[in-house]
């Protein structure tokens, strides 16, 4: 995963809102449990990423994410002991012991699973969103080696990748029996990786990063309709998933039984983040760098 | 005033044996242009550290006697402290670059400074304007081609208005035209900021000219420490191997001194009465001197194809489109024959590399066919990427490590090889047997060899290395694909010269023609007598010069 380019409302935003955007779906994501209202996020993230341009990287987020959501939702009704309905009994299992798989903790797992892509995927389309150059501004008073060492972590991935890439093409290139085994292969990155870190460490104390100091306070910024409009949409989204919660829609209750608030409310709670989410970046005036 | 003074510096890597730097002392004065030369492991990167405070700082090891830079004692400032007088670019840009813009990239030293906004600001610009970058300010770093990206590394390296900047083979991964481009950039620098270059270069005919002084170091030693034109006449006598095409020229044709650049060596043969005759005027047959590949690709095909024996390889109308992405290779049409060494040339991204990719079955085109008489081995750019493991013994047999010389080797790691020894260790292995795809797979020699850039960051020891095993390939009859940057090592092992420009050929003929008549895609010889004869080494140029002065002694 990696920074992509492109002209959106979201890129053109600041890293602060961009960030606060990616940060109130997240949160959005944590609040709930109920796959309606986790739909709602899914879909908010995913209709965001497809105007921003980033859908591409979202998707291969989510080939990690769904196998990982999956593997939530599958081990769940093995380490749960609650549920009323049991729709197999599997006896005694060493260490685990008397085991019955319930369909309520298949449908927690479920719902956990969800909310595991849910978070994957906002933190994806922070990634792939937001410049990571700016992110780095924004945080370097704070701790600036900290936010250098994070953003050069996400920009080394696809350098690593493409010598992963040229290391393979190499081998196929030899008769079969003189390529490496698949670990040396993966050694050999690992310690290529640690030659890049090197050189890139190297790079950077001759940039004077090892007698950087304290940057003095950035100039103020004027706020673009972008800066505006994706901080309006992340305050929204966010004080929707507050005030929703709180008045208690989206209810989910998979234990004793499953329990799932489907009212009118909680449809439209779960519509209405797309919606905010979309909004903002419909504006495509100006988005060009 | 001296900006970098050097004074008994010894350096001993950690766990090495010798010293890669003994008793080195020198100095580099405001303003000057020093050009750093000598073979692979003569200390001249260890130089180059030391000068910037990475060693012993970051990489190290045992070192006596005293490094000043702009006043500054490296034993008592590191490289962060150094950076404020001293920009420094290294080989490879790609791990230089560390941002994600390139604004954001000429802003982190100022701004690790703790300059104010404004000045950040404002240098940003500069350093732009003077590197004629200002258009890429916005765009990613990684979208950067590498000339591009270089020019960003020193941009990041001058941002800061340095004294001196210190640039280790910076040309080694550009093709002729950047390489050429990035060394009056740096004159320019010089003479218009007065900022004290000083670069390690192993192509010194392409930097000499624009140098004030040399500085050659053998062995960690500092050997000669001279003007172009005398180091030049030290190394004839010294070190051959650092000597240019032009000094070897005007030796062999017993002129002196030794010219410093093609302008000076052209002004000495004028002023000598040596002026052969113009390749391009010597009869209008120069007009097809580049025989440019003409007409549709079926007639090209069928006016290729002669009767005789099977070709080791042929392309025929071979497209590589990438899909949403631009067309790499068109219709390319190419046959080599068993035996023949054909170079494959043209500026970076003119599609060399896909063309070989292709040849070895890496690649499938979407568009023509490609047919090999045998195995396809291919030699990567990066000779590292094949030599996984922890011995040398392990990555290949003995026999074959003996062939390649590199038998007393065999219990080293692969990464403590040198980098021709790395290069020869790759060969070995990839004409050792097999290869991609299944159906192509045969065993036995190949029948066709491919190198992509093997002469990229070596020597001049190193070519003419390689240059021997190329001639011994395709004396066992194996067809050789070469794709080169280095005209020197394209004039003295191939036939045939393939000119790709944008994914076609534009010119495809006998090395003489297509190289004597170009500017960046030729040798220095052919550049000093302006394509005359079709000479392109210097032997040749020299029997070319003595021609007349022979003719007249006769007379």
């Amino acid at each position: 995963m990696s920074h992509l380019r492109a002209d959106s409302a979201l890129h053109a935003a600041r890293a602060g809102a961009g960030g606060a955007f990616c940060l109130a779906l997240g949160a959005a994501a944590l609040l709930y449990e109920s796959p309606i209202v986790l739909a709602g996020v899914i879909a908010a993230i995913l209709v965001a990423g497809a105007l921003a341009g980033v859908g591409p990287a979202l998707r291969r987020a989510a080939l990690l994410a769904v196998p990982l959501a999956v593997i939530v939702a599958l081990v769940n009704p093995l380490v749960s002991r609650e549920g009323l309905t049991v729709v197999a009994r599997l006896g005694e299992i060493p260490v685990l012991g008397r085991l019955d798989l319930t369909a309520e903790a298949f449908a927690y797992g479920a719902a956990l699973g969800l909310r595991v892509v849910a978070v994957g995927l906002a933190a994806a389309l922070f990634t792939a969103a937001i410049d990571p150059d700016e992110v780095l501004r924004l945080f370097r008073r704070v701790s600036f080696r900290s936010a250098l060492s994070a953003s050069l972590a996400t920009r080394m991935v696809p350098v690593l990748g493409r010598d992963a890439a040229r290391m393979a093409e190499a081998q196929r290139t030899l008769a079969p029996d003189a390529r490496a085994s698949r670990p040396a292969l993966v050694g050999a990155v690992a310690a290529n990786a640690l030659d890049r870190a090197v050189d890139v460490a190297a790079a950077l104390e001759l940039r004077g990063y090892g007698a950087a100091r304290r940057p003095p306070r950035p100039a103020p910024r004027p706020w673009s309709r972008h800066d505006v409009g994706i901080a309006a949409a992340a305050v929204a989204i966010l004080a929707l998933a507050i005030a929703g919660r709180a008045s208690g829609l989206g209810a989910f209750d998979a234990y004793p039984a499953l329990s799932i608030a489907r009212d009118a409310a909680t449809l439209l709670l779960a519509a209405a983040f797309p919606l905010l989410a979309a909004l903002p970046l419909l504006e495509r005036r100006g988005v060009a760098r | 005033m001296s900006v970098l003074s050097v004074e008994g510096l010894t350096h001993r890597h950690p766990g090495a044996a010798r010293p890669a730097l003994s008793d080195v002392s020198l100095t580099v004065e405001e303003g000057e242009m020093v050009v750093l030369a000598g073979l692979s492991g003569s200390g001249k990167s260890t130089l180059l550290g030391a000068a910037c405070g990475l060693v012993p700082h970051f990489h190290g090891g045992e070192l006596a006697g005293r490094v000043t830079v702009g006043g500054l004692d490296t034993r008592e400032h590191g490289p962060g402290d150094i950076a404020a007088v001293a920009g420094t670019l290294l080989q490879d840009a790609e791990t230089q670059v560390v941002m994600g813009t390139v604004r954001a990239e000429l802003a982190l030293p100022l701004e690790n400074r703790g300059e104010a906004p404004g000045a950040v600001a404002r240098g940003v610009e500069e350093a732009a304007l003077a590197l004629g970058i200002a258009e890429l300010l916005d765009r990613p770093t990684g979208e950067l081609s590498g000339g591009e990206l270089q020019r960003v590394a020193l941009g990041a390296a001058l941002a800061g208005r340095p004294r001196i900047i210190l640039l280790d083979e910076p040309t080694s991964q550009l093709d002729p035209v950047a390489g050429d481009e990035l060394v009056w950039l740096l004159r320019r620098l010089n003479e218009e900021w007065g900022v004290a270059v000083v670069l390690a270069e192993h192509r010194l005919e392409r930097c000499l000219a624009a140098a004030d002084r040399v500085v050659a170091l053998l062995d960690g030693r500092v050997a000669c420490d001279a003007p172009p034109r005398e180091m030049l006449a030290w190394a004839m006598n010294a070190a051959p191997a650092l000597a240019t095409p032009g000094a070897h020229l005007f030796a062999a044709a017993g002129l002196r001194p030794p010219p410093a650049g093609v302008k000076e060596a052209r002004a000495s043969l004028r002023a000598r009465g040596l002026v052969p005759e113009r390749a391009a005027e010597a009869a209008g047959k120069a007009s097809s001197g580049r025989r440019r590949a003409t007409g549709s690709p079926l007639l090209r095909r069928l006016r290729r194809r002669p009767a005789g024996p099977a070709p080791a390889l042929r392309l025929s109308g071979v497209w590589h489109e990438r899909p949403g992405g631009r067309t790499v290779l068109r219709a390319i049409d190419l046959e080599l024959a068993p035996g023949e060494v054909v170079a494959l040339m043209g500026r970076n991204g003119a599609g060399k590399s896909t063309l070989l990719r292709h040849a070895a079955g890496l690649m499938s085109p979407t568009r023509g066919r490609v047919e090999a008489a045998g195995r396809v081995a291919l030699l990567l750019q990066h000779p590292g990427d094949y030599l996984i493991g922890d011995r040398v013994g392990d990555l290949t047999t003995p026999p074959a490590l003996a062939a390649a010389g590199l038998e007393r080797l065999a219990e080293r790691h692969p990464r403590d090889l040198s980098g021709g020894e790395r290069q020869r260790l790759a060969l070995a292995l990839v004409t050792a047997g097999g290869g991609e795809p299944g159906e192509r797979r045969r065993d036995g020699p190949p029948a066709v060899l491919g190198l992509d850039e093997p002469t990229r960051g070596m020597d001049r020891a190193w070519r003419g290395e390689l240059a021997a095993l190329v001639r011994a390939r395709a004396a066992d009859g194996a067809g050789v694909l070469l794709a080169t940057h280095d005209a020197e090592l394209a004039a003295e092992v191939a036939g045939r010269v393939v000119l790709l420009g944008a994914g076609e050929i534009v010119a495809d003929g006998p090395a003489a023609e297509v190289l004597a008549g170009g500017w960046y895609f030729t040798t220095e010889t052919a550049r000093i007598l302006d394509g005359a004869g079709g000479a392109l080494l210097p032997a040749q140029g020299a029997e070319l010069l003595r021609a007349p002065r022979a003719a007249e002694a006769a007379r």
